[in-house]
């Protein structure tokens, strides 16, 4: 039977959005941008152990980047997502290159000053006929193709599920592999990692960029999704509520992505029907709620339910599923 | 990742469309009673600060929440309630449109009543129009939203800002030929609509600005831009800034000794939130444009409109600043609607409350500054086509001259 | 000439409110080796408090150290309600109750207070000494009131018992424990020092920013680069690193780049000297050991 979550996941997520309205299911892509953006930032953060608090900046080269593709040099919407991610690969190893170098608190002071940083850049004159200053670019929905009858958010979801599962397959076969295994032993123990004979800053940087590129992908996809990009949407909370969704939804975990994409993007909005005096008071206190009940993050809770739910029917079957134990990184690592 | 997960996402998938998809039920249901529902209630949607960077305005939607409440009490417009549903957007552009595109398709809004901020009306804009959905006074000041030929679903309220800068400009002209000019903005658009009008304004006389410093809203002070603006020697300064950096403007450009003629924008001409903080004997002289009346100005403790509005904001609105001059444009926006509202009659559908909207005549809240009136057309999508120069005089805004056309 | 005296003694100015909020960094850091992004929220909550009694009628200086006094309690109680059960978790759980923090507070203090600038007043004298207008005695009393903080604070972890605890407990909790060190009560210490640092920093800070729920946000990130550029571990470090950034960026912004991207150049410059000194300008350098 467990053979069979997979499919019936994905199948029941392509009967979705027939089931909602059309604003529902605009929301759901915006959870799958989400997700992607947020397992980007896993990469970094939970597989490889540095920390990003500007993560928003490279959400925000991707968004970009497809906006003034599309408004300037008229290149279709879809042709743009993958050029958003190899701008982003770009920007992130140039910025993973020094920034290897730095360590816990020096990093996060540099991806701090780039999450606030950015959105400044994005008004300067020089660039503003490109991004078109705090007017921000405006961008139509896309149709969608082939006389298909889908509505246009109904086409851009599926659109975006198609991406999401491409990228979710790829991240899963890297961090499988070879690769994924430098990447986690360098940060369980660099020292060690680079006696083995793993090119440390190659990899690091090499992590950075493959984590922009996520984010950038996302980027893209959500600002074709909202139809708009300005410098406002890419707020330092922006990046705070990615560094949130990461580890509310399970640092080093893949579907801890999707956890925690839902609870940004339908947290806030709970919190502000709740107050309007003070509805972040109201998600900050839901957010410590989360890390006190769940301190691995929501994938790490439901393992830890999954486990002993089957260590309690199967008492006498050994523990096989002591081999899908996901790590969390140490103490010292932000 | 282990399969355990699939089916725990699984089982969160069918919550949400079950979930989801019975709230559109229950909205479906009011849709097909539409006809009933629409007959004894009106739904303005509207987005708004709640939190975030800009929540110093979130004031304005709750003190609109309290008029609208006291409107229905006192029996609503044409026999009809309004039901006003403002939601929390955090200044964010991409919640902007998530939130009003609930607001439009589950709640079946009638219009968006002062949803807040450019970058946000920039987001909803072309939605809207799609939609042919009013964004009906948009709180912000950037020039754009008079463009009934592009966007005829889209009306602002605030003077704009570039009209503002260019009254600045042609009194400079004409009554400072010889000025030379610095201005502090903030680097946005609403800084440089100023300065774009500011030029226009000056025509020929453009050259006059010396010196130009910009300040981002991150920035903990401006005492470098302004210590950069003395040093070109410039003899007039003016300061487009949001109320604290006014403040600090002020304050920090009398201390280090620079005296020029000032002219201080009208969002920061608060007698309360800026000039008391920045000091009353500093802010002498200073030049401004008004349009309303400002509650914390002494000259106005008798004037009838501003005593309903204080009674209304002790009876009705108790947690809101009696100082704060957002509640006063707040009032006179949600009076603007009203009006809007009426003149809709029976007709209370989007349309004709866009054609409503754009035929005010004539329309005198009272709290406008005397003289002031609201005119709209079709094609003319400007509320206030008429300024008042006044200059503070260590008490109070004097108005002094004509009111000014700001064509 | 004169523009240039200006902007680097307003750099100087601005460099002391960055200073001051970057020794309260220090200070958290020193006892549990973890940077608060809360702490610019709570010296602003201290502000509101300062502000409150002395609107209560209460005299300036009764005032400032209650404000101080209720404020260390107010750390030491956060510890002990908040982060305490996180305290053995990984540390981005940490560091997300830090944001929620930081978020609540905020949220509350607008909702308490309303958005809108109140003043805060200074408690030096108005008038500049010898009449002149370069630099007020407000800027002056901040470089004075600082000074004797590190001076403090240095004497403190230098020669005080406690203060050796703390940092011992800091660096090797286990071994502290061993030594007989109440780790659990240094933890508690250090957030009342911290938060009583960043109380003294807001009411500096207050009469030249305004006293607004947003006052710190700005402040934050400068403060973060001064303790990091001077080396974190180091008092005397972070107050040298607020002026060096105050200064650099004021005269960079005025003479080479232009206002618009002063924050992003001062940035770049800072993250560059950190890359070639990982341990900040005063910083001890740590060897790793395998």
């Amino acid at each position: 039977m467990r053979k069979l979550a997979l499919p019936a996941l994905l199948v029941s997520a392509c009967v979705l959005p027939f089931l909602v309205s059309d604003y529902r299911v605009f929301q759901l892509t915006l959870v799958i941008v989400h997700a992607i953006a947020l397992l980007g930032l896993n990469l970094l953060t939970g597989y490889s152990g540095q920390i990003s608090l500007g993560h928003g900046a490279f959400y925000a080269i991707g968004a970009y980047t497809a906006a003034i593709l599309i408004d300037h040099f008229h290149v279709p919407y879809w042709a743009t997502v993958p050029l958003a991610g190899i701008v982003c690969l770009g920007a992130g190893i140039l910025f993973g290159l020094p920034a290897g170098r730095l360590e816990n608190l020096y990093l996060a002071l540099a991806t701090f000053a780039l999450g606030v940083s950015l959105p400044q850049i994005l008004k300067y004159r020089h660039v503003e006929p490109w991004t078109g200053g705090v007017q921000g670019v405006t961008l139509t929905k896309p149709e969608a193709p082939l006389g298909l009858p889908l509505s246009r958010d109904q086409w851009l979801y599926y659109f975006s599920l198609a991406v999401m599962v491409v990228l979710f397959a790829g991240a899963w076969n890297l961090l499988r592999g070879h690769t994924g295994r430098a990447i986690v032993a360098i940060r369980d123990n660099p020292i060690a990692a680079a006696a083995a004979g793993i090119d440390v800053a190659r990899y690091k940087s090499l992590t950075f960029g493959v984590s922009a590129m996520y984010t950038g992908i996302a980027g893209a996809l959500g600002g074709i999704a909202v139809q708009f990009v300005g410098p406002d949407s890419f707020s330092f909370f922006l990046s705070l509520s990615l560094l949130v969704g990461i580890v509310v939804g399970g640092l080093s975990t893949i579907s801890g992505a999707i956890y925690g994409a839902l609870f940004i993007q339908f947290v806030p909005n709970i919190a502000g029907d709740i107050s309007k005096a003070a509805p972040l008071a109201i998600y900050g206190v839901l957010l410590i709620a989360v890390v006190y009940v769940m301190p691995s993050g929501i994938a790490g809770a439901v393992n830890d339910v999954a486990r002993r739910m089957r260590a309690f029917g199967r008492t006498t079957e050994a523990r096989s599923s002591s081999k899908h134990r996901e790590n969390q990184p140490g103490r010292n690592h932000a | 990742m282990p399969k355990s997960s699939h089916w725990t996402l699984l089982v969160v998938m069918t919550f949400l469309a079950l979930g989801c998809s019975r709230k559109e039920q229950g909205s479906g249901g009011d849709n097909a009673k539409g006809a009933s529902l629409s007959a004894s209630t009106i739904k303005i949607g509207q987005t708004m600060p709640y939190s975030g960077p800009a929540s110093a305005y979130g004031t304005i939607g709750k003190l609109q929440t309290a008029y609208f409440k006291k409107i229905n009490e006192a029996g609503g417009i044409n026999g009809k309630k309004i039901e006003f549903l403002t939601v929390d957007d955090g200044y964010s552009p991409p919640k902007a449109v998530e939130q009003v595109r609930k607001l439009v398709e589950q709640d079946n809004a009638l219009a968006i009543f002062q949803p807040l901020g450019t970058p946000s009306n920039a987001a909803i804009r072309k939605y809207l129009n799609e939609k042919k959905i009013p964004q009906l006074f948009a709180a912000t000041g950037a020039s754009q939203w008079n463009d009934p030929a592009n966007y005829p679903y889209t009306i602002g309220f605030n003077i704009n800002y570039v009209d503002e800068g260019r009254t600045y400009g042609k009194y400079i002209a004409e009554k400072q030929p010889t000025a030379k000019i610095a201005i502090l903005y903030q680097n946005d658009d609403y800084g440089k609509d100023y300065l774009k009008g500011l030029k226009d304004g000056l025509g020929e006389k453009a050259k006059l600005i010396v010196a130009e410093a910009t300040y981002e809203v991150s920035d903990p002070t401006v005492d470098s831009q302004i210590a950069t603006l003395k040093g070109s020697g410039a003899d007039t300064f003016v300061n487009v800034t949001t109320p604290k950096f006014a403040a600090q403007a002020i304050r920090r450009a009398y201390d280090i000794g620079w005296k020029p003629t000032e002219y201080l924008n009208n969002v920061s001409a608060s007698v309360g939130s800026v000039l008391t903080p920045a000091g009353l004997d500093k802010s002498v002289g200073l030049v401004t444009i008004a349009y309303y009346k400002d509650p914390t100005d002494k000259q106005w403790d008798d004037d009838a409109g501003m005593k309903e509005w204080r009674e209304f904001m002790t009876k009705e609105y108790p947690e809101g600043g009696l100082s704060d001059g957002t509640n006063v444009y707040a009032y006179i926006a949600a009076q603007t609607l009203v009006q809007v509202l009426k003149q809709c009659g029976d007709q209370m559908t989007p349309e004709n409350v866009m054609k409503q909207a754009a035929n005010l005549k004539d329309f005198a809240p009272a709290l406008l500054l005397p003289g002031i009136k609201i005119n709209t057309g079709p094609k003319d999508y400007v509320l206030f086509d008429q300024l008042q120069l006044a200059r503070f005089d260590g008490k109070s805004w004097v108005p002094f001259g004509q009111l000014m056309s700001v064509m | 000439m004169e523009t240039l005296l200006h902007q680097i003694l307003s750099g100087l100015a601005a460099g002391g409110i960055y200073g001051s909020l970057a020794l309260a960094l220090v200070m958290i850091f020193q006892a549990t080796h973890l940077v608060n992004f809360a702490q610019g929220e709570l010296a602003m909550c201290s502000t509101y408090l300062a502000w409150s009694l002395i609107h209560a009628g209460c005299p300036y200086w009764l005032a400032f150290l209650a404000t101080v006094g209720i404020s260390f309690v107010a750390g030491a109680l956060i510890e002990r309600c908040v982060i305490r059960p996180v305290e053995n978790k990984p540390a981005l759980a940490v560091v997300l109750v830090f944001i929620g923090l930081m978020l609540i507070l905020n949220s509350v203090a607008g909702w308490i207070f309303g958005y809108t600038v109140k003043t805060f007043p200074s408690p030096f004298p108005d008038h500049p000494l010898f009449g002149n207008t370069y630099i007020g005695n407000h800027e002056l009393g901040i470089i004075a009131v600082m000074a004797l903080m590190v001076a403090l604070l240095y004497l403190f972890f230098r020669y005080t018992t406690l203060g050796l605890a703390m940092r011992a407990a800091a660096v090797n909790p286990d071994s502290s424990r061993l030594c007989g060190i109440r780790v659990g009560r240094m933890l508690a210490l250090g957030w009342g020092l911290a938060a009583a640092l960043g109380a003294v920093a807001g009411m500096l800070i207050a009469p030249i920013v305004f006293l607004d729920p947003s006052m710190m946000s700005g402040v934050l990130l400068y403060a973060f680069a001064a303790a990091l550029l001077g080396g974190i571990d180091s008092p005397g470090g972070a107050v040298v690193g607020g002026f060096l950034v105050g200064v650099v960026e004021n005269v960079m912004g005025a003479y080479v780049i232009g206002t618009e991207l002063k924050l992003t150049v001062a940035l770049i410059l800072i993250v560059g000297v950190l890359v070639m000194r990982p341990a900040g300008l005063f910083g001890k350098v740590v060897v790793t050991r395998v």
